[in-house]
């Protein structure tokens, strides 16, 4: 049986790659030791493994469903998920104060992953929930952490985010749910959300939905938007739960996949009121939402790499055991057939894979460190660094993996031929789960948008230098090894590349020509992508050459398997960078001069 | 009550085994780790007794280099109160193990010794047998459910024909089978605390062992690979293809 994480590669990343055993050395972290993360990252494979892998392909099959009365969702689920709370998973990343383990991000993170490459449905529950019980840590009162944040950390209450409505998805200044303030100062909430993930389910004894909303007479735009705590029972002084609220399931959406996550349109106030306590202040709604998108963001990209893993990993063990075919220089027809990874095309697709669940998966753990970096750096100036590296990488993180590892999913089914085209196989079901991610948390599209337009120019540009200068580092010292040369500079290249490309679209959106400048914002995410993917196989390459001399024999094809994909990954992808960076340095027009009726 | 369990670390029940090119043994670089998963059985089974209230100290011993340290925590993530790290860097049999299982027991007074069966890396199935040799206590093997009362404990024990019930006199070794437990899912905070608690780290110097070899490994070889079956249309095909083999 494949496994569902190479934990070989995992450690590789987590200690060789960004020594994330070194954050044990700031107070913050000083309770723990490696022996510590590693139990943590064994515990969580094998509760995945035992818990969550095997109802996965069963909730995909048996979706949940609504009577009119309740939503059904298989038993598995909730057994499962009883587990996960009773290990302590819920608040893994939160401080101690708070119940926690206070355990840095990246270790969080890749146990994340880990749940997800198991079983993505089942892991959308809990995912949710701490992710919304952490909004009411940064932005809550201590009154509403005791009353809604401490039931879900406790696993008792579920959570969700309640943002887009059917006519404002990538657009949230269009919302239109409205706040009604009430002489209690609580309010009443009135308006259809929808796609609300976990929206409705019996897993938990009630579910606190954080809704966004405008006020009565609150201006137009994003500025307008306030959030609000809004459960499904209302909950009573002493924190039991008092009567039905007036949220109403409208219906069930029925999804390509990640179809164990039940995906709600929610009615609120429609003949019950909604009651509603506001989180933070009037207008400051979005803001809120937005303090938690990068490590939201970050856990999208790692969900996408991690499935694209899990798909990678069964093709592999598929290849290495289906025999098919006879190499090309074999001439007798009655020889034994040889097995497929012997052929050097389904090598390509393999390799390719690889090239991307790791360039993805390294890109993922090295933000969610820069988010560790983050929170105990003392340095004020350098702080402010580590921040804005993650401003400029988070939408890289985000839609960098849901692009091409949801790519390596369709390799993986192409290198299992028909039967990967089966639901007797799982890649078909990763694919299908995968494709949700270049779509939610801001589709690519708008992380196109939020790199360019928004990322890149900040600060006159200081989050881009940062980077470059990263990159820049990693080329020097990669420069001066002989085996690396060639990939040093072939990166530079293509950092100058990008930099020059920047300055040309900057100077178009100097000129006023922002419609040019972003027309062609996705392809600036696809260039700056590939190029930072680059960075990081350069990086991971570095720490292999290092290694190799020293390593036994199994490491030893470990570190050169890592070269190999470098190799791959300069010589086959980062290509690519240089033919987008002509396109943009044009600022070609082809897209959006086409008008809607030449279609 | 106090009781003993020795763990293992040997090369994880996932990884798949290779041997070596030259025939010395098997791969083990670059490999993952776990504690041997019939000494998890005791583990649990160790915890289990106390949650009944019939044991207060549990205490986990384990022999090997340093980074048997990792299955010494694991140890006290599930529950052991404290461990012991016999370090011996080198090869060490059964014999020796259980000279230093034995000796530890006696120094630590307690009146049961779990461990698992066999360890999934050697499967030699002896350690715990002669543990109660060397002592000379009483044994019970392969237990599929342990009952401890008082100065007793009633083992059921798996056999050939079925089931199989003994009383033992405490002081006892147990040695666990597949059957007796499902071990629980480490719980984070458990696996937080476990770093706070005691490793005693000795050598087998330390409880007067010295390392022996008994026995030498001359080779190790990957089992041959199956060979090509054939159809038959009969049975009286089937039956000659049998005697020709000289399996019938
Ligand atoms: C399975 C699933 C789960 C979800 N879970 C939740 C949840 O729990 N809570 C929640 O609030 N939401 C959730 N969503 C909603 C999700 O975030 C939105 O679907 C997403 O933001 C896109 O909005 P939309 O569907 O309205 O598409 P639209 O915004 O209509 O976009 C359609 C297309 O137009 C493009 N586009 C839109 N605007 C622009 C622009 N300005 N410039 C360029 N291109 C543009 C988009 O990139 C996209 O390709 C979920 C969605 C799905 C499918």
């Amino acid at each position: 049986m494949p496994q569902l994480m190479n934990r070989r590669d995992l450690d590789f990343m987590l200690y060789e790659l960004l020594d994330i055993g070194g954050l044990t050395g700031a107070p913050r972290f000083a309770m723990h030791d490696r022996a510590a993360f590693d139990g943590v990252l064994d515990a969580a494979m094998k509760l995945a493994e035992q818990k969550f892998l095997p109802h996965a392909a069963k909730l995909d099959a048996n979706e949940p469903h609504f009577d009119g009365e309740r939503v059904h969702i298989i038993p598995e689920v909730r057994e499962a998920l009883d587990a996960y709370v009773e290990g302590g998973w819920m608040s893994a990343a939160f401080d101690e104060r708070h119940g926690g383990m206070q355990l840095p991000y990246a270790v969080v993170a890749a146990a994340n992953g880990i749940f997800v490459a198991a079983n993505c449905g089942t892991s959308g529950y809990p995912f949710l929930t701490s992710a919304a019980a952490n909004l009411l840590r940064a932005h809550g009162t201590p009154e509403q952490q005791t009353r809604y944040m401490k039931p879900m950390l406790e696993g008792r209450w579920f959570g969700t985010m309640c943002l887009s409505e059917p006519q404002a998805g990538s657009s949230l200044g269009d919302i239109r749910t409205r706040a009604i303030p009430q002489a209690d100062g609580s309010y009443h909430l009135v308006g259809n959300k929808m796609w609300i993930s976990g929206g409705e389910h019996d897993l938990s004894e009630n579910i606190v939905h954080l809704v966004l909303a405008r006020i009565d007479g609150a201006p137009a735009g994003v500025k307008g938007i306030s959030l609000f705590i809004v459960p499904k029972h209302r909950v009573n002084p002493d924190g039991s739960l008092g009567a039905r609220n007036g949220v109403r399931l409208a219906g069930l959406n029925h999804k390509m996949g990640y179809r164990g996550t039940v995906n709600t349109a929610l009615n609120f106030g429609e003949t019950v009121p909604a009651v509603g306590q506001i989180v933070g202040s009037p207008g400051q709604g979005l803001a809120c939402m937005f303090h938690m998108m990068n490590e939201a963001r970050i856990g999208v990209g790692m969900g996408a790499a991690t499935m694209g893993y899990a798909g990678y990993l069964f093709s592999l063990d598929y290849a290495r055991q289906r025999p098919q075919g006879r190499p090309a220089s074999a001439k007798d027809p009655a020889s034994k057939p040889v097995m497929i990874i012997e052929h050097s095309d389904v090598r390509r697709m393999l390799l390719q894979q690889k090239a991307y669940v790791e360039g993805g998966l390294a890109l993922c753990l090295y933000c969610a460190k820069l988010v560790d970096e983050q929170s105990i750096e003392q340095d004020p100036k350098r702080r402010e660094e580590l921040h804005l590296l993650l401003e400029i990488l988070t939408p890289m993180a985000k839609a960098w993996p849901s692009d091409f590892c949801l790519e390596a999913n369709k390799l993986a089914i192409q290198v299992l031929g028909g039967y990967g085209y089966t639901r007797d196989y799982p890649v078909e079901r990763y694919y299908r789960d995968n494709r949700l991610n270049p779509i939610h948390e801001g589709t690519n599209g708008i992380q196109g948008l939020d790199l360019l337009g928004r990322k890149v120019t900040m600060h006159n540009g200081a989050a881009l230098r940062l980077l470059l200068g990263r990159i820049g580092a990693t080329v020097k010292a990669a420069s001066a090894v002989p085996e690396l040369a060639e990939y040093a500079q072939a990166l530079k290249q293509a950092a100058d590349t990008a930099a020059q490309v920047t300055m040309t679209l900057g100077q178009a959106a100097l000129q006023g020509k922002l419609d040019l400048f972003l027309a062609n914002a996705h392809l600036y995410l696809e260039m700056m992508g590939h190029t930072v993917i680059a960075w990081l196989w350069l990086e991971q390459a570095s720490k292999a050459q290092a290694a190799l001399a020293g390593a036994g024999a199994a490491d030893r094809a470990f570190y050169a398997g890592k070269l190999r994909a470098c190799r791959y990954f300069f010589r086959y992808e980062l290509p690519k960078a240089a033919r987008q960076a002509e396109l943009l340095a044009r600022l070609d027009d082809t897209c959006l001069a086409m008008s809607a009726d030449e279609f | 009550m106090k009781v003993l369990v020795s763990v293992k670390r040997v090369v994880d029940y996932n990884v798949r085994i290779q041997v070596k090119s030259d025939g010395s043994g098997v791969v083990t670089d670059g490999v993952k780790f776990s504690m041997n998963p019939f000494d998890e059985i005791a583990m649990e089974e160790a915890v289990r007794l106390r949650e009944k209230g019939k044991v207060t100290e549990i205490v986990a011993v384990t022999i090997g280099g340093a980074k048997n340290e990792e299955t010494l925590r694991s140890a006290l993530a599930f529950g052991a109160d404290r461990a012991i790290h016999i370090k011996e860097e080198g090869e060490v049999q059964p014999l020796t193990a259980a000279k230093a299982f034995a000796a530890v027991l006696k120094k630590e007074g307690a009146q049961l010794f779990l461990c698992g069966k066999q360890a999934i890396d050697d499967d030699a199935n002896q350690t715990g047998q002669m543990v109660a040799s060397l002592l000379d206590i009483a044994q019970a093997t392969f237990a599929s459910k342990v009952e401890v009362d008082g100065s007793k404990a009633q083992i059921t024990r798996e056999i050939d024909a079925g089931l199989e019930t003994l009383e033992v006199d405490l002081p006892a070794v147990v040695s666990v089978d597949l059957r007796l437990n499902e071990p629980r899912y480490l719980k984070l905070p458990d696996i937080m605390k476990a770093k706070k608690k005691p490793i005693e780290t000795i050598g087998l110097g330390d409880v007067g062992v010295a390392v022996e070899a008994g026995t030498k490994t001359v080779k190790v070889a990957p089992p041959p690979a199956r060979a090509k079956g054939v159809m038959v249309k009969t049975v009286d095909e089937l039956v000659s293809a049998l005697k020709a083999k000289g399996l019938v």
